[in-house]
């Protein structure tokens, strides 16, 4: 179960298409060339956004044994760059572009004890681990912790199966995850995987820390698109090359710089590898700093940031009126 | 009926592909140590070390940074080992718990960690599913570490397909001809042997009664009994565990004492013990050991019999080259079978069946 970041593009077809909570739709799509889906893995997408084409990452539910059907599921984002609306659009029948399964988020056999952490649509990317521990008779419990039942996707069929393995965490019933009590039940051999939004993510990393846990064993997978802010328009100014540009809420600082002529380095374009780091010369507003490649002490003291998911915000509030309306501006060298 | 319609070519493949799910050795318990060491199993170069606790570990031999071999690297404290390029630190899980000129290190960053038993002297590795590594599928091959056997062995590296090994072991008729120095004589070829296949084994049966004992088999007597003379009845019963390991359980006692009905006692009995993980199409790593129930205490005899088996499977090792070289050099000739190849041709069968199942299938030439 090794990563594989190789792209192989196919055609996806749509082959059901079903509601599975208030904001998030079920997907079954057929490939063209079929590969299985271990269980951690994901698929990319093409989506078209205002023309444009976009890609866009989706864990994947589950798949049949013959690597015909992959199962996503997509959530309707509040704040959508647009890939959402698009994929919550498709029905039965359409056809898109998509990679086979993808892994960079392995589930390893062989831990005596698990912990699966899902957030909100965060689920998506444990289902199918879970199933697999399960078949394994693994030690395994399943966190699902959301806002409310309603948006919860999955979470009859998940209560089925898991049963006394699944914890169910509910905001609106007054049972909302306390990330200390869950890290308090867990010892030194446990192995947790985590996906859920960046808040969440970044409590238990805190957590995981104070307690000094094998940080390995603290495993996660972020698409870089979780953040402590909603992303704003912000202006990207780069004196050295006389560029200056908007970044629109629906783009990433990195893909405004591309398109402005700026020849950047970049790799992974999730906040993990570094390699699109650039240097801040001047900020007004604050940085949503949304990698894992800096390190907290790095990220406070914001002389760099991965312009690849990172953004700015005009306050750190991440208000606008308390900007007095003013857009962010960050002026950096690359 | 519908089986009986089918017209299926009686073509036999020359090589087969060997099946992932499944527990192949890696190497001798003695051979893993601190220091890391290479080897390909089925294809995957594998860096093999143990913990500080002792514990043998098998990751991909290949950093995920830039595929640097970690197999030139160095274990550290606790479970690790650091790459010798940049310096990446990894755990026995295969996680990177260390990277050079940063303060963080990247979730993705990991290496693949396989399913690792140590048992009967051997390091056994699961590369195919891990999810169906099941510690009871590890071939039965409790003579080479129980009390009641003594003996040890050796590795060939042999330059063929894994499955022209299984056919030399399934059938021994080729000992008249490849052996005639050491075990072989005529009765071989002469003797009628009985083949049976139950589940994932092929069993193949051969008695030879009322004999005179081929020199290595006369040595062994005597070693038990001294000065013994005369004729004795001979046996080799073969079993295949698939997918590649093969117990013979060889042996000769004095002619008419009961042998053949079970009563073992005027005789000397071995264990030809065989596991063979393949390397490459064209290459396998052959592990063999020669266990003895008799003269427990001689380490003289183990080192005999150790020395004496490698002189005869040297003879192997030379025809098994020259086979693969001939099937290259030959690809348009075709391979016909006796009815001598009834234990290979069920061990193919078997094999066969495990890489359709596993969607691997794919006839080779």
């Amino acid at each position: 179960m090794a990563a594989t970041n190789v792209e192989v593009w196919q055609t996806g077809t749509v082959v059901e298409a079903e509601s599975v909570s208030a904001e998030t739709r079920r997907l079954v799509l057929t490939q063209s060339l079929p590969k299985k889906a271990e269980p951690g893995s994901h698929i990319d997408v093409m989506v078209t956004i205002n023309g444009e084409r976009h890609k866009r990452s989706y864990s994947v539910v589950d798949s049949s044994d013959d690597g015909v059907r992959v199962a996503i599921s997509v959530f309707r984002a509040p704040q959508s760059r647009g890939g959402s609306v698009f994929m919550q659009g498709l029905e039965v029948g359409d056809q898109l572009e998509i990679t086979q399964p993808l892994q960079n988020f392995p589930l390893r056999v062989g831990a005596p004890r698990y912990v699966l952490l899902a957030g909100g649509i965060g689920i998506t990317a444990m289902v199918n681990m879970a199933r697999v521990l399960r078949n394994i008779k693994a030690d395994y419990t399943l966190v699902y912790a959301g806002r409310s039942r309603a948006a919860m996707a999955y979470l009859p069929q998940l209560e089925a199966l898991h049963g006394d393995a699944l914890r169910v965490h509910v905001d609106d019933e007054g049972t909302a995850l306390k990330v200390d009590e869950l890290l308090a039940g867990v010892d030194p051999e446990t192995e947790l995987y985590m996906c859920g939004p960046i808040r969440l993510m970044d409590a238990v990393k805190r957590g995981w820390d104070t307690r000094g846990l094998s940080i390995p064993n603290l495993r996660y997978e972020t698409f870089g698109n979780s953040g402590w802010f909603d992303p704003e328009e912000f202006v990207v100014r780069v004196p050295r090359l006389g560029v200056e540009t908007t970044v629109g809420a629906g783009e990433s600082m990195l893909e405004a710089l591309e398109r402005s002529g700026v020849d950047m380095m970049f790799d992974c374009r999730k906040g993990e590898c570094g390699l699109c780091e650039v240097r801040l010369l001047g900020l007004k507003g604050a940085v949503d700093h949304r990698d894992v490649f800096y390190s907290e002490r790095q990220q406070h003291a914001a002389a760099k940031m991965c312009c690849c998911v990172s953004r700015a915000v005009s306050s750190d509030t991440g208000a606008r009126t308390d900007a007095g309306g003013e857009r962010a501006v960050v002026t950096i060298d690359v | 009926m519908t089986a009986m319609m089918q017209s299926v070519s009686s073509t036999t493949n020359k090589v087969l592909g060997y099946p992932l799910n499944a527990w192949y050795v890696a190497a001798w318990d003695h051979e893993v140590t601190r220091k890391p060491m290479s080897r390909r199993i089925a294809d995957r170069p594998l860096a093999l070390y143990r913990t500080e606790d002792g514990k043998a570990v098998a990751l991909a031999d290949a950093c995920w940074h830039r595929l640097a071999p970690l197999s030139m690297g160095k274990t550290l404290a606790k479970d690790e080992i650091q790459c010798p390029y940049h310096g990446i630190v990894y755990n026995s899980a295969g996680r990177c718990v260390s990277m050079p000129a940063q303060e963080t290190i990247n979730p993705s960053a990991t290496v693949p960690s396989f399913p690792v038993i140590e048992r009967y002297r051997y390091v056994w590795v699961w590369l195919g599913d891990p999810t169906q590594a099941d510690p009871t599928l590890v071939p039965d091959m409790h003579q080479m570490s129980s009390e009641e056997w003594a003996g040890d062995g050796e590795t060939i590296f042999a330059p063929c397909n894994f499955q022209l090994v299984l056919d030399n072991l399934m059938d021994l008729t080729h000992e008249e001809f490849v052996h005639s120095s050491s075990i072989g004589q005529d009765e071989l070829s002469e003797s009628d042997f009985k083949v049976t296949q139950d589940g994932n084994t092929v069993t193949v049966s051969r008695w030879m009664l009322d004999i005179d004992a081929p020199p290595f088999w006369l040595k062994n007597m005597r070693d038990k009994f001294p000065g013994f003379e005369g004729k004795v009845d001979r046996w080799q019963i073969i079993t295949f565990q698939s997918p590649s390991t093969i117990n013979i359980d060889v042996g000769v006692a004095k002619a008419g004492t009961g042998a053949p009905e079970g009563d073992r006692s005027q005789g000397v009995n071995g264990f030809v013990m065989n596991t063979i993980s393949p390397e490459t199409a064209k290459t396998c790593h052959y592990f063999w050991a020669f266990m003895r129930n008799y003269r427990l205490e001689s380490q003289l005899i183990t080192t005999q019999l150790r020395n004496g088996v490698h002189g005869v499977f040297g003879e192997d090792e030379a025809m098994l080259k020259a086979q693969q070289e001939a099937i290259d050099a030959n690809p348009d000739y075709e391979f016909y079978n006796l009815n001598i190849d009834a234990g290979g041709m069920w061990v193919r069968r078997l094999i066969e069946r495990q890489l359709a199942a596993e969607g691997r299938l794919i006839p080779t030439v």
